[in-house]
């Protein structure tokens, strides 16, 4: 049962004609939509369990038009969505049914590559690959690389603080971000960081990286550029079951080797994507590790070598070392198509985001095995080993009914056993509307409201998306009600911490 | 190792200063070892000493995660991380045997590592992955958590680095923690300060394993860490004057800790943090440049303002860091926007404006 999210529902047409009239006065045509078959396409983003149909659709092509559609907005108290590709995974981007979705999308140059700086400087609707293009004839790369590279925008990045296959090792988009410039609510321009390493005052990039569109409109984002190692290489390591796998990718940490990309699928997943991409994994493994090197051939060479020995003596039952570069992006590939493929073996998906510690993996698994039994939908898994990210994938069919509805409880039961083992919802897709109720578990009373305080110093109106990620006092009274499990904690028999 | 109850002790006695400082409005200093009580503006109030809320939480050197309380020795700290191979990856300065875990998260200052040229190099901020705070209204807030990566809610904790205990009593904090580089070796070169700052340009754009340099007086010093092979090639192609790893080692702390003797002159010691390539500085004074180009510390007569204004020129800031004659802001005034936000967010979490008033900048009216 949901409880109802905030700004959904039937759009308001008499402050749409209002808005819209104020908004086209200003803004060149074309650049306001309000027509259903217009707007349609914007209701939802890469979440599709959750649609509203946007009231207004503003589609500004410069930082001086972003900043008027906002001061119109803030004047008239209408709520602003911002929205990059709509890749987001959780509802981040929904839209508000008396708002404005304010698309970044056409805002999309590569201003300036520095390479003797190594930065870049983009507009948020630049695509995370193309930057990493852009950047690739001076011998530098940008690293985040979440799976939807391709179509992502480094604004969503900054707003969702995406990570990748490779953040064990590189970080994650705040650890590559040096400076934002945006716009507050009321149109105001503000830098935050620059292209030091550091700033005068609070460093207010903390919390502006995945404040999921809540603080400020992002106008333009100077990242930082890491030379392209010269080589890389990855093994493919199998096991006979997921808890040696784990117990593996501990054994690696320990001997104090950071790999480049450290990923774990279970058989369910590998079985799933192999059809698809053909990246010769190993089928009869319960689990396979992705472990990745890269620096120069020695180093690659030297980091093969004793992660090889580890993962033997760990328990692997088979090792393969990409012998090409063309081998290393097929084993890659398997990993970063595993959610297109679920798309392609099921007629929906659902893809969870917990993190958890690392010792806890096999525990994890195991409650989601049982869980697959309760609620009898399939859950592959797919994860980010190295840093404890799972991506549960749960293979449903919209159509099937009470499918959703069994979707939707699974997932929860697995954000609330991540929370329950010492881990969180999200390690890189964002709470959106999503797991909002589940932050009421996570976070106690005192510590959601400063977030809202947060949220009041940056924009005291509080009309940038608003309804998202921090659940109110009264939506976690009301999510508290109808989560009675039969007067006991969720997974009772689970070890704790 | 602090037992619980002790803890739970300690923590109740901060909630109940706080409680009885913002009832009465009443200014507090939070100041533990005191080894960064030159840092930031002078502040009065009356003292809050966190150190008996002190302890090790926990360590697990397979999950790369660290939990302490704040009151906790930043040199039991380093010493738990020594004993598994691990370490600081932001090389915090000590600045005295009396530093706690809290005063290093709150002053946010980080050492040479800081300045490495290839992934995973990173300032506090990069590190901290959950923190408690003790609010202006004697609640324990909690944010972030132990797990590498968390993107649920606003992330505070990393906010809280570098705050100076303006937003409330840091009181634990988690760190994401790192292996210790298998080989390091220092090497050091006589070059002037353009040739320094070009060749270091030059080889940041190149995956070498550099993880720390320091120029002074026409000699610049790099040092290497990683795989022994990568160690190895870099300083084949680097060549200069090897160091040995004892003196390499002493070589860093002085650095970092600040005893080298360009530190201790007649101060005033200024900040500078720029672009790394920004050019010379062509100001009057001496100086000392770390992080590839990207801190210059100068120790200068020169005007406040011109030392200001050079650096926001460049691209950059600059902190009067120690020897203030008492009239110049220690951080240079940030833009009235900027300004705002920060005085709305401060009276978020110390709505009575208790905690170390003007450390970082005067209150102003938000």
């Amino acid at each position: 049962m949901r409880i109802p999210l905030e700004g959904t529902g039937p759009v308001d047409q008499e402050l749409q004609s209002r808005a819209a009239a104020a908004l086209k006065g200003v803004l060149p045509a074309g650049a306001v939509l309000v027509e259903d078959e217009d707007t349609r396409p914007y209701e939802c983003d890469g979440l599709a369990l959750y649609r509203q149909l946007p009231m207004i659709v503003v589609l500004p092509e410069t930082e001086e038009q972003v900043a008027t559609a906002l001061r119109v907005c803030s004047s008239l108290a209408v709520p602003v969505v911002p929205r990059g590709a709509g890749t987001g995974l959780s509802g981040g981007a929904m839209p508000h049914r008396a708002g404005v979705l304010l698309s970044l999308a056409k805002l999309n140059a590569i201003l300036d590559i520095d390479p003797q700086a190594r930065t870049a400087r983009v507009q948020p609707g630049a695509r995370n690959l193309a930057i990493s293009e852009a950047a690739a004839p001076h011998g530098l790369f940008y690293a985040p690389d979440p799976s939807s590279q391709i179509a992502c925008t480094i604004g969503g990045n900054v707003a969702e603080n995406s990570g990748g296959v490779h953040c064990l090792k590189y970080g994650l988009t705040g650890n590559n971000v040096l400076r934002v410039r945006g716009l507050t609510m009321a149109g105001e321009a503000v830098t935050i960081g620059s292209a030091a390493l550091d700033s005068p005052g609070l460093d207010l990039l903390s919390v502006v990286l995945g404040s999921e569109g809540m603080l400020l409109v992002v106008t333009e984002v100077l990242v930082r550029l890491m030379p392209k190692p010269a080589c890389a290489r990855c093994i493919m390591a199998s096991f006979s079951n997921v808890e040696v796998a784990g117990e593996a990718v501990a054994a690696v940490i320990a001997a104090g080797i950071i790999p480049a990309g450290l990923e774990m699928m279970d058989q369910a997943a590998t079985r799933m994507v192999e059809p698809f991409v053909q990246a010769g994994y190993d089928l009869d493994a319960a689990a396979i590790l992705l472990c990745e090197a890269d620096g120069t051939a020695e180093e690659v060479a030297e980091e093969v070598a004793r992660m090889s020995e580890i993962l033997h003596a760990a328990g692997a039952t088979r090792i393969s070392v990409s012998s090409s570069e063309a081998e290393r992006l097929r084993f890659w590939a398997g990993r970063k198509n595993a959610f297109p493929a679920a798309g392609r073996v099921s007629p929906d998906y659902y893809c969870m985001d917990g993190t958890i510690p690392r010792r806890q993996l096999g525990p994890v698994l195991h409650a989601i095995r049982e869980m697959e039994r309760k609620y009898a939908l399939a859950c592959p898994n797919v994860f980010h080993a190295g840093d404890g990210n799972l991506h549960p994938l749960i293979l449903f069919d919209a159509n099937d009914p009470g499918s959703v509805e069994r979707a939707e409880a699974f997932g929860a039961d697995i954000l609330e056993l991540c929370i329950a083992v010492g881990g969180t919802v999200t390690g890189e897709h964002g709470v959106g509307i999503e797991k909002i109720n589940q932050l009421c578990i996570q976070f106690d009373a005192p510590t959601r409201e400063a977030f809202f305080g947060v949220r009041r110093a940056f924009d005291p109106q509080r009309l940038l998306n608003p309804g998202k990620v921090i659940p109110t006092l009264h939506r976690c009274a009301e999510f508290g009600r109808l989560h009675v499990h039969q007067g006991q904690i969720p997974h009772p028999t689970l070890p704790r911490f | 190792m602090t037992s619980p109850a002790i803890a739970a002790a300690a923590l109740s006695k901060l909630t109940e200063q706080v409680r009885a400082a913002a009832a009465g409005r009443r200014p507090l200093r939070i100041r533990a070892g005191g080894t960064k009580d030159f840092y930031g503006n002078p502040t009065v109030g009356e003292l809050l000493d966190p150190r008996e809320y002190s302890g090790l939480v926990a360590y697990e050197p397979t999950e790369l995660v660290l939990t302490a309380r704040c009151g906790t020795p930043l040199a039991l700290i380093v010493s738990a991380l020594d004993e598994r191979n691990q370490m600081l990856a932001f090389e915090p300065p000590h600045f005295g045997a009396a530093a706690t875990v809290g005063g290093c998260v709150a002053a946010g200052l980080a050492g040479p590592r800081r300045g490495a040229f290839g992934p995973g190099a990173g300032g506090i901020r990069d590190f901290v992955l959950g923190a408690k705070l003790l609010n202006g209204r004697g609640e324990v807030l909690s944010f972030g958590g132990t797990v590498m990566k968390n993107v649920a809610g606003y992330d505070v904790s990393r906010l809280l680095a570098g705050s100076l205990g303006t937003l409330g009593v840091l009181l634990e904090v988690s760190l994401k923690v790192a292996p210790r580089p298998v080989a390091e070796e220092t090497r050091s070169f006589e070059l002037d300060e353009s040739a320094a700052l070009n060749q270091c340009t030059a080889r940041a754009g190149k995956p070498w394993p550099v993880s720390a340099t320091a120029w002074h007086a026409g000699r610049l010093h790099v040092r290497l860490s990683g795989a022994a092979s990568a160690v190895a090639l870099a300083c084949k192609a680097f060549g200069g004057e090897r160091m040995t790893a004892a003196d390499g080692a002493a070589f860093w702390a002085c650095i970092r800790e600040q005893t080298q003797p360009f530190f201790r002159q007649q101060p005033p010691l200024w900040r500078m943090s720029l672009p790394a390539t920004a050019a010379p500085l062509a100001l009057p004074g001496e100086q000392l440049i770390e992080w590839g180009g990207a801190l210059r510390w100068l120790v200068s007569g020169a005007e406040a303002a011109s030392v200001r204004g050079r650096a926001a020129g460049l691209g950059g800031h600059a902190t009067l860091f120690r020897g203030n004659p008492g009239s110049i802001a220690a951080f240079t005034p940030l833009p009235s926007a900027l300004a705002r936000i920060h005085a709305r967010l401060t009276a978020e979490f110390d709505p009575m404006g208790i905690f170390n008033p003007g450390r970082m900048y005067a209150n102003a009216p938000g």
